[in-house]
């Protein structure tokens, strides 16, 4: 049959056609430019654009840093060394990297700060991976004590017994905790209170006069740089996470009081500027503290700015609680749960998971305002750039040391914000 | 028996007079104990701080009083909106604070709005090498604190920028922007101001005196709106009746700039260039650098967070919408107008709205580059000379707070009224 028509009917094919390539302006780069670069004249209009400013850009900086010099004592000597062609000086960089990432603290001593850094990276693993052993859970706990005698060194003492005082707490709420469940929660508060209030500081005077081990001792001014950075950054941010769950539960309380008090004190935090509230800990603690006691400027701000960021992590934790079904509140009830171990169990891990890209924010915040205490005087990296401009060397030094600064700055921020990408990847439980 | 057998009913709890136990084991009861427990240490914490300070003061021979307001205040502020000199008082010069970081505010929040609603929409583009480079404007500038960046565009105006003499001579090295109006100095930027010939003059208003040729300008800008809006309430209108909408764009474009454009004519404005003269330029208005540094850094730097919110707010409308718009046949731009930005602003705003806070908050680094704010005359300058820190401490956490109560305020009558009905 078939082949009858083949001989009938004219235009039937008898064999196929070779396959083609697709057309020059379908495949290959070509097709993507076209797609991705130049589908329509206001999309054209746009590349041109981009180009022209990335253009622009690299013909301004690429010369500029083409040409750094790395190896030099001053501005001036850099000046000779390019004589007269335009370049980056980074020799400043060179000459005072150990000031900007330690601020004044002793030469010798470095491998204090960069061990602890080393530690809190293993001290962090547990918490931030859950597939490491649990029991390294224990050395993070350990570690803020370990943390503080290796950046201010002392008495050894002092942190251990700053220790004992929650181990104190915890004996305190278990031997209770049988009798009334609500009185073990006040003792395991008082506790540990009256244990640093009243035994702590004459314990560990005893203790150090004993036996005085312990690293030398660095005073608070001595501290500087990335390194006030990221101490004022990295308590801030551990200490105001539980804390704005608090807030934020004693906000969504059935407790009018306590309900009250949390609401004026997430509103009034969150409207003021923290400058306002850094000035608030240089300037007037004085007055509101008992005459003759002064304590340490770094610790100050590091209460005003934990504070700061839990009024903020209350609201983010806040939008995250609202955000969960009733439903859940009512399972909770169903099962018998009572209010803790409710949000412990059911509330809070789903409540947390809904806020992690607030809650992320929200430290990367905090961690950029560190920078702000350089208004009260603490030579942060802004503040030794400053000083740094100052000295007849490096006058007139600008953009390198911002540059140096800002890339330190982002590099942390930036590694933030990836990690929450992928804690809010692994955490989805749904089916998208 | 009755009772229990009877589903509708609930058993009565059983009868038990008050015992002192049940302050802690019964939940009715219960957070009333934890509440005066609460409030009784709060109490105690207040009064403990009160006392510091009584005795404090009272060691240090002060007293509590706002008169120092009154003094005179003894300074300079660069930047007046309104009449100052160093003779007025302390308050005075708070008032000229608080206009510097209103203005301030609302320069950065007009910028941040405009390049963060151009970034976000551009970062969702099919055009790769566009998106990219909004990506890395938006990275770049978020994880870089606010303050490196007004200080870097402060020393962008102040270091890379020509001086006034370099714009004198027949072969100038630098020249002015858009024929001869506006230069860009390391002193600052000068640009032409608008005057009036037959000037109205200026009334008293409380302490400040508003000239009243620009207070008639806005207020005909906004009967102009008013008006617009009406014409455009009627065609809606019209439409609804005959499905005809009338042709519009004609009358709101007269009703918009006629009556101002009349307005200017008959008061005779005309524009004033700046001129160099001498050292220095004069003439038109100056804006110093430390106001543009502080403008630059917050709206800049806002502006990649206000990028996030629209990107997140656009992508937030799922996809059906489209589609069904679409499907009803409307236009791509008339689906983006009528269909996906109202339902994205819903979602856009509320952040939006926080983020103007947050500029707001952050006016008060202009003491960074010298930006006179209220941060730096009653916070810094008035606090400095009287030693009124509490004073001036309380007054000026009490004014940023009264500024962030009313823009959140603002916020929440807007979720309000934009809110989903549910039913």
């Amino acid at each position: 049959m078939s082949n009858i028509e083949s001989h009938t009917i004219a235009y039937v094919r008898g064999t196929m056609i070779p396959e083609q390539d697709p057309p020059i302006t379908e495949t290959g780069a070509i097709k993507w430019l076209r797609e991705n670069l130049f589908s329509g004249w206001f999309n054209t209009l746009l590349t041109i654009l981009s180009l022209l400013i990335i253009w622009w850009s690299v013909a301004a900086i690429g010369p500029w840093l083409w040409n750094m010099v790395w190896n030099a004592g001053s501005l001036r000597e850099c000046r000779e060394i390019l004589a007269g062609a335009e370049g980056a000086c980074f020799a400043v960089i060179n000459d005072r990297w150990h000031q900007l990432l330690f601020g004044f603290y002793p030469p010798a001593l470095y491998w204090r700060p960069v061990l602890a850094l080393i530690l809190l990276f293993v001290a962090l693993a547990p918490v931030l991976f859950p597939d490491l052993p649990r029991k390294l859970l224990w050395f993070s706990a350990v570690y803020p004590f370990v943390a503080y005698h290796l950046l201010w060194g002392g008495s050894v003492w002092l942190p251990i017994v700053a220790l004992l005082g929650f181990v104190a707490g915890y004996v305190a709420w278990r031997l209770i905790h049988r009798m009334s469940p609500l009185a073990s929660v006040f003792a395991a508060v008082i506790v540990p209170v009256l244990w640093w209030v009243i035994l702590a500081a004459p314990l560990n005077s005893f203790l150090y006069s004993g036996l005085p081990w312990g690293l030398d001792f660095v005073r608070s001014d001595r501290f500087g740089g990335f390194l006030i950075s990221l101490v004022i950054g990295i308590t801030g941010i551990s200490i105001s996470l539980p804390l704005g769950i608090l807030l934020a539960l004693g906000r969504q309380s059935d407790m009018v009081f306590v309900k009250s008090v949390c609401v004026v004190f997430i509103e009034f935090i969150r409207g003021v500027p923290l400058i306002t509230l850094l000035f608030t800990a240089s300037l007037l603690l004085n007055y509101f503290l008992p005459p003759g006691t002064s304590f340490d400027l770094i610790l100050r701000v590091i209460i005003m700015v934990t504070l700061f960021a839990a009024a903020y992590m209350a609201e983010v934790i806040r939008g995250g609680l609202a955000a969960l079904p009733r439903g859940q509140y009512e399972a909770a009830d169903a099962l018998g749960l009572d209010y803790w171990k409710a949000q412990r169990l059911i509330i809070m891990p789903q409540a947390l998971k809904i806020s992690i890209p607030g809650i992320v924010n929200t430290f990367i915040g905090l961690f950029k305002d560190t920078t702000l205490v350089v208004f009260i005087g603490l030579l942060d990296p802004i503040g030794l750039s400053n000083a740094i401009r100052a000295s007849t060397d490096w006058q007139g030094v600008y953009w390198e040391l911002f540059i140096f600064i800002g890339l330190l700055f982002f590099v942390f921020c930036f590694g933030i914000s990836r990690y929450s990408m992928y804690l809010e990847r692994r955490l989805k439980t749904d089916h998208k | 028996m009755s009772t229990s057998s009877d589903p509708r009913t609930k058993p009565a709890p059983p009868k038990r007079s008050f015992e002192l136990s049940m302050l802690l084991y019964d939940q009715r009861y219960r957070s009333i104990t934890i509440q005066v427990f609460f409030l009784f240490l709060l109490m105690l914490f207040a009064a403990w701080l009160v006392d510091n300070t009584v005795n404090n003061l009272r060691a240090l021979g002060r007293d509590f009083s706002f008169a120092f307001l009154n003094a005179p205040a003894g300074y300079d502020i660069s930047q007046r909106p309104i009449e100052y000199n160093s003779q007025m008082t302390h308050g005075r010069a708070a008032l000229v604070g608080l206009l510097n970081t209103l203005i301030l505010a609302v320069m950065a929040c007009v910028l941040a709005t405009v390049l963060g609603v151009i970034a976000g929409v551009l970062r969702l583009s099919n055009n790769w090498i566009v998106g990219r480079l909004m990506t890395v404007y938006v990275e770049v500038f978020r994880n870089i604190p606010t303050l490196l960046w007004i200080l870097i565009f402060g020393a962008i105006m102040t270091e890379a920028m020509p001086a006034p003499s370099a714009f004198r001579g027949d072969t100038p090295a630098a020249s002015m922007l858009f024929n001869d109006s506006i230069a860009i100095t390391n002193r600052g930027v000068y640009v032409p101001s608008i005057l009036f010939e037959r000037d109205l003059g200026s009334f008293q208003l409380g302490p400040v005196a508003p000239s009243i040729s620009w207070v008639l300008v806005i207020l005909i800008v906004a009967a102009s709106i008013w008006a617009n809006k009406k014409i455009i309430d009627h065609a809606t209108r019209v439409q609804n009746a005959t499905g005809i909408r009338p042709k519009t764009w004609w009358k709101s474009i007269l009703v918009l700039l006629g009556p101002l454009a009349l307005y200017f004519i008959a008061l005779g404005a005309h524009l004033e260039y700046p001129e160099l003269r001498g050292f220095n330029f004069a003439g038109g208005t100056h804006l110093r650098n430390s106001l543009i540094a502080m403008w630059l850094g917050l709206g800049i730097y806002t502006g990649a967070f206000v990028a996030e919110n629209v990107r997140s707010g656009i992508l937030a409308i799922s996809r059906g919408q489209t589609e069904a718009a679409f499907a009803l046949g409307l236009q791509p731009g008339k689906t983006m107008r009528l269909v996906v930005l109202p339902q994205a602003l819903r979602v856009i705003i509320p952040p939006l709205i926080s983020q103007y806070l947050n500029i707001t908050k952050n006016t008060s680094l202009g003491l960074a580059v010298g930006y006179m704010d209220l941060r730096s005359t009653l916070g810094g300058i008035t606090i400095n000379q009287t030693g009124r820190e509490l004073e001036g401490m309380l007054l000026m956490m009490l004014i940023y707070l009264a500024i962030s109560l009313i823009i959140s305020g603002a916020m929440n009558v807007y979720n309000s009224r934009v809110t989903l009905k549910e039913r």
